[in-house]
């Protein structure tokens, strides 16, 4: 195995990909979202994007942010070969809604908010309680990394198939240029 | 930012390495081991260590309080001391002043300076009581996982060697490769496929 630092920085790639092709199928795909995560009843792009052009020799960073932003200058960055770096998400089952911020180098997660819960109230009032609380919120947050797991995991495997070559890259393809054209 | 707060920072790791037979009481012998020591009162400026989830000031690995279910919580806290750089020159220069008169010299060594403000930094140090962070995080034996509440670089850091130090297994964090690597189910073959991509050019 690959020492961490040197994978962490030689590979961050993926996770800026992962993040790009997670809003194609956001948008385009939605047959896919279904199929990777059923239970998930609506998956949108939260109010904050971030996209970096790598490919020139100064790194060019635009941060998009707001509820009613408009994502097209983002879409322009993407046709000159930028890729995105951090994207927020909401997720929905049911009523309930969990909202987040997902770092494509790491996939770490932050601004990490989950379904409101009772057992918040406990902190701090009995040992039986607190464990409550802890359990609940431990089942919340494994349904945001649960999903997060299961669009990386399915993405990994498009990533390193013949597909992504052959079909996935000339759908992104006609994507950015499709949106492009919309404007 | 903790696991009860309304919004979280989550790190991921992957526990790797053997886990004895009595893997609850080897941790719980490295959890009291390196449970953090106050320093307030001491001349010592940082302090790193282990406590318990919901009583950060009042740490207690005895009992199995953190053990809820299947996981164990508990928390990583870091102590320091911030001592204002003016106030630290301000008590070297008398501290100074005061031995240039004691001794009827106009100069000081280096070394003599260097003396006073290690003095002066340590006596500082006893007055200035230390500021605390806690991290939360969540430990699933069974299934080797680990949550760290924050995305901070040195917490993160300090976490790893901690823990390696405590427990004698490593933490693995969790990021696109490793993810690929090791927590994706691919078959060898998509494996071997992994450090030969680069970068998709759209």
């Amino acid at each position: 195995m690959l020492d961490l630092s040197v994978a962490f920085n030689r590979y961050k790639f993926l996770g800026h990909e992962f993040l790009t092709w997670l809003w194609y199928t956001i948008e385009s795909d939605v047959k896919t979202l279904k199929e990777v995560v059923p239970e998930i009843s609506a998956l949108g792009i939260g109010s904050r994007i971030v996209i970096e052009n790598r490919t020139t020799d100064n790194m060019e960073s635009i941060t998009i942010r707001g509820d009613d932003a408009g994502l097209e200058e983002g879409m322009l960055a993407l046709k000159k070969g930028a890729l995105v770096a951090e994207m927020s998400l909401e997720m929905k089952t049911g009523e309930f809604e969990w909202r987040f911020l997902l770092k494509g180098e790491s996939l770490d997660l932050s601004g990490l908010k989950t379904p409101e819960t009772e057992g918040l109230a406990s902190r701090g009032t009995s040992e039986e309680e607190q464990d409550g609380a802890v359990l609940e919120k431990i089942y919340l947050y494994e349904k945001a990394i649960g999903l997060v797991n299961d669009l990386y995991r399915h993405f990994i495997r498009l990533r390193v198939s013949r597909d992504w070559d052959q079909n996935i890259i000339p759908l992104l393809k006609n994507w950015v240029s499709q949106s492009r054209k919309g404007q | 930012m903790g696991i009860l707060s309304s919004s979280a920072a989550i790190t991921r790791y992957r526990v790797e390495g053997e886990i004895e037979t009595h893997a609850l009481e080897s941790i719980e012998a490295g959890l009291r081991r390196y449970t953090i020591t106050e320093i307030d009162g001491e001349d010592t400026e940082r302090s790193m260590g282990w406590t318990s989830f919901g009583r950060p000031f009042a740490p207690d690995f005895t009992d199995s309080a953190h053990v809820v279910g299947a996981y164990l919580v508990f928390c990583l806290r870091m102590d320091k001391k911030s001592i204002p750089a003016a106030i630290v020159k301000k008590h070297v220069l008398a501290a100074e002043s005061a031995k240039l008169a004691d001794t009827g010299r106009e100069h000081l060594s280096k070394n003599e300076r260097q003396e006073i403000k290690e003095a002066v930094i340590a006596r500082l140090s006893r007055r200035i009581p230390a500021a605390p962070s806690v991290y939360d995080l969540i430990w699933n034996l069974e299934e080797k996982w680990l949550w760290f509440f924050t995305n901070q670089k040195a917490a993160n850091e300090a976490l790893e060697t901690l823990f390696s130090k405590s427990f004698t297994l490593q933490l693995v964090r969790l990021f696109p490769y490793t993810i690929a690597e090791g927590g994706a189910d691919l078959t060898p073959e998509e494996r071997d496929r992994l450090p030969e991509l680069t970068p998709t050019r759209l």
